[in-house]
């Protein structure tokens, strides 16, 4: 293992990679130049694109679709000052709390343990339910959603007979969007746990039975501490699956009414393309990027760390 | 699975028959109460679903779930839907954005696997670590930049520029899933063809792309499954009632009319996502009845 020693790479005795000569390297390389290129085009140029436009008052119509001028920070002072960003905020904190972190995630760790003492008959059944679920386009499941919490929906019959009936579309909307976003997601977090619990050998699970570990601490102090890195890795995903959700919302509730189900995205839209605030729209895009990116971060972290 | 979860209990029982007297009231409860709970969260998933399938064969469904009886159960709701404006037109441009992309995605995807597998060199690292930060980047945060760049190179309203950034937004993970497939056929075979004097591209060709041919199919269906269902991107791109696939048009249908014919959205619902729920079952066969997420989730 040989290290060439060449002018301008890294090298010392930390590197103990084989390295090529440059030209080498390129012509390795080369099949890779598509992907860079639409990746550079479609994804890393909105992205820059986005950096320097939400410094602008870029507008599709008004004062910012003539010229264009840098604003510095206003959009970010307005939009930090905005009770709208404040209430979309939360409420894109509410939503990913409410139906990632806490329905998702522990549904569906719950069904992949209920799933493994279950017979066979039930528990394929209940699988290719919950699969069904989230393999339906997020458009018709907001259709669903709207059908089975609307005014005269199949929700409120039930409720009825308990006199619970109410509009919760109006009444509930972020709870609403939660609990469809729930039903739509459950299948993902299942099956990651699923694949995890597969993994934990039997003779450990034998082991602490017989040490008169059961029920609870058995899952407390063996189940949950083996599959941990599994559960902070699906966090991570389905908690940025969560950020960017639009379409089922959209369907579901269109935001509202007024501003009770909109977030982050739904407000970004509604800046961008209903107002026409290209400037600010792309400053609140920022935003959201830049919570995305942090939890890639996180990811990555914990990917590395094995 | 079932024989597998039970053979420990079986031993332990065997073995110690301490722990083995105690259980046979207690093992039988527990598996009652876990049959009896996945089955009432199970029924609770399905409520919510039964409702499109029962609507669309009730000419006069509402948003209630009934089961459609006698006179108004039938296809009505099927062949009001199943004209060229409704369901073939958005139909068509789905399948022609989907396979579009999916092609271009699993193409551009297997081009980049093959030095990111078989070659080591100082920039692969680097490389992967940012095709797999972006995997996780907020599509839908980009997309007012990406409809102002469209916007500029003329691209809007046009099949070929969405179906290009369609493209892209899969790539990341196709990569990622491709390099993964790549990685599981054995080296030595390329090997030998090299010192025959082989191109690189000739061995992927030849010796690679045959032996993962699996892999790939499930990559190609991953991709064509996310876009089929892709609202927002096409939603923001394209404009002309004519180009909108089945993914912006369900909307449209939806918002168009005062009063919604619930049965005819039911129907036409049931035939849009027909596509993926057999594209999934394929799926699921070719990977043994369940996503490999264990492994792919461990990067």
């Amino acid at each position: 293992m040989a290290t060439v020693t060449r002018p301008g790479a890294p090298a010392g005795p930390g590197v103990r990679r084989r390295t090529h000569p440059v030209k080498v390297d390129i012509a390795r390389a080369l099949p890779l130049t598509p992907a860079i290129v639409l990746l550079l085009v479609f994804l890393a140029g909105p992205i820059l694109w986005c950096v320097y436009a939400a410094f602008t008052n870029t507008a599709l119509t008004g004062a910012g679709s003539g010229n264009t001028r840098f604003v510095g920070l206003d959009n970010f002072r307005a939009a930090f000052t905005s009770d709208a960003f404040a209430n979309s905020v939360v409420l894109t904190l509410v939503f990913t709390l409410l139906s990632a972190v806490v329905g998702q995630n522990l549904l569906g760790l719950a069904l992949a343990l209920l799933q493994k003492r279950s017979v066979k008959v039930v528990r394929t059944l209940v699988g290719i339910t919950v699969i069904g679920a989230w393999v339906i386009p997020e458009v018709v499941a907001g259709y669903l959603w709207y059908a089975f919490l609307a005014q005269d929906g199949t929700f409120n019959e039930f409720l009825g007979t308990f006199g619970l009936g109410q509009n919760w579309l109006y009444t509930l909307p972020i709870i609403a969007v939660s609990l469809a976003n729930v039903w739509r997601g459950t299948a993902f977090s299942m099956l990651v746990y699923n694949a995890a619990l597969s993994e934990i050998p039997a003779e450990i699970e034998e082991a602490a039975e017989m040490d008169g570990a059961t029920g609870w601490r058995r899952l407390r102090w063996v189940t949950v501490p083996m599959i941990k890195r599994t559960v902070t890795t699906n966090l991570m995903l389905i908690t940025l699956q969560t950020l960017s959700v639009f379409g089922l919302i959209y369907t579901m509730t269109k935001g509202g009414p007024g501003t009770k189900s909109q977030t982050l995205p739904l407000y970004m839209y509604e800046q961008a393309f209903s107002f026409s605030q290209i400037g600010y729209g792309t400053a609140i895009a920022l935003v959201l990027l830049a919570v995305g990116a942090v939890f890639s971060i996180l990811y990555m972290r914990l990917l590395r760390e094995d | 699975m079932t024989t597998q979860t039970n053979a420990p209990v079986v031993a332990t029982g065997t073995t110690s028959s301490t722990t083995g007297r105690g259980r046979g009231p207690r093992t039988w409860i527990v598996s009652l109460l876990a049959n009896g709970v996945t089955s009432v969260i199970g029924l609770m998933f399905l409520v919510p679903l039964l409702w499109v399938v029962f609507a669309a064969f009730d000419s006069q469904a509402g948003l209630r779930l009934e089961l459609p009886s006698g006179s108004t159960f039938g296809l009505d709701n099927f062949r009001a839907v199943m004209t060229p404006e409704t369901t073939y037109r958005p139909m068509w441009n789905g399948l022609v954005l989907c396979v579009g992309s999916a092609a271009i995605a699993i193409v551009v995807a297997t081009l980049a696997a093959y030095p990111l597998s078989r070659f080591e060199t100082r920039y692969k690292r680097p490389f992967l670590l940012t095709i797999l930060f972006s995997t996780g980047l907020p599509i839908t945060a980009i997309m007012v930049p990406v409809y102002g760049l469209f916007v500029q190179l003329n691209l809007i309203d046009t099949l070929g520029g969405t179906i290009a950034f369609m493209a892209t937004t899969a790539l990341p993970f196709s990569i990622f899933l491709t390099k993964n497939f790549m990685d599981g056929v054995p080296i030595t075979l390329e090997e030998a063809a090299w010192t025959d004097g082989a191109s690189s591209m000739q061995t992927l060709r030849h010796i690679v792309l045959p032996l993962m041919w699996p892999g790939l199919s499930v990559v190609l269906i991953f991709t064509f499954i996310g876009m089929w269902g892709n609202f927002f991107v096409p939603f923001v791109l394209l404009l002309s009632p004519d180009r909108l696939p089945a993914s912006v048009s369900i909307f449209t249908f939806f918002g168009q009319y005062g009063s919604v014919q619930w049965g005819q959205l039911a129907a036409y619902s049931v035939l849009y996502t027909l596509p993926v729920v057999l594209l999934y079952v394929l799926l699921s066969r070719r990977l043994g009845g369940a996503f490999n997420f264990g492994g792919a989730l461990k990067g």
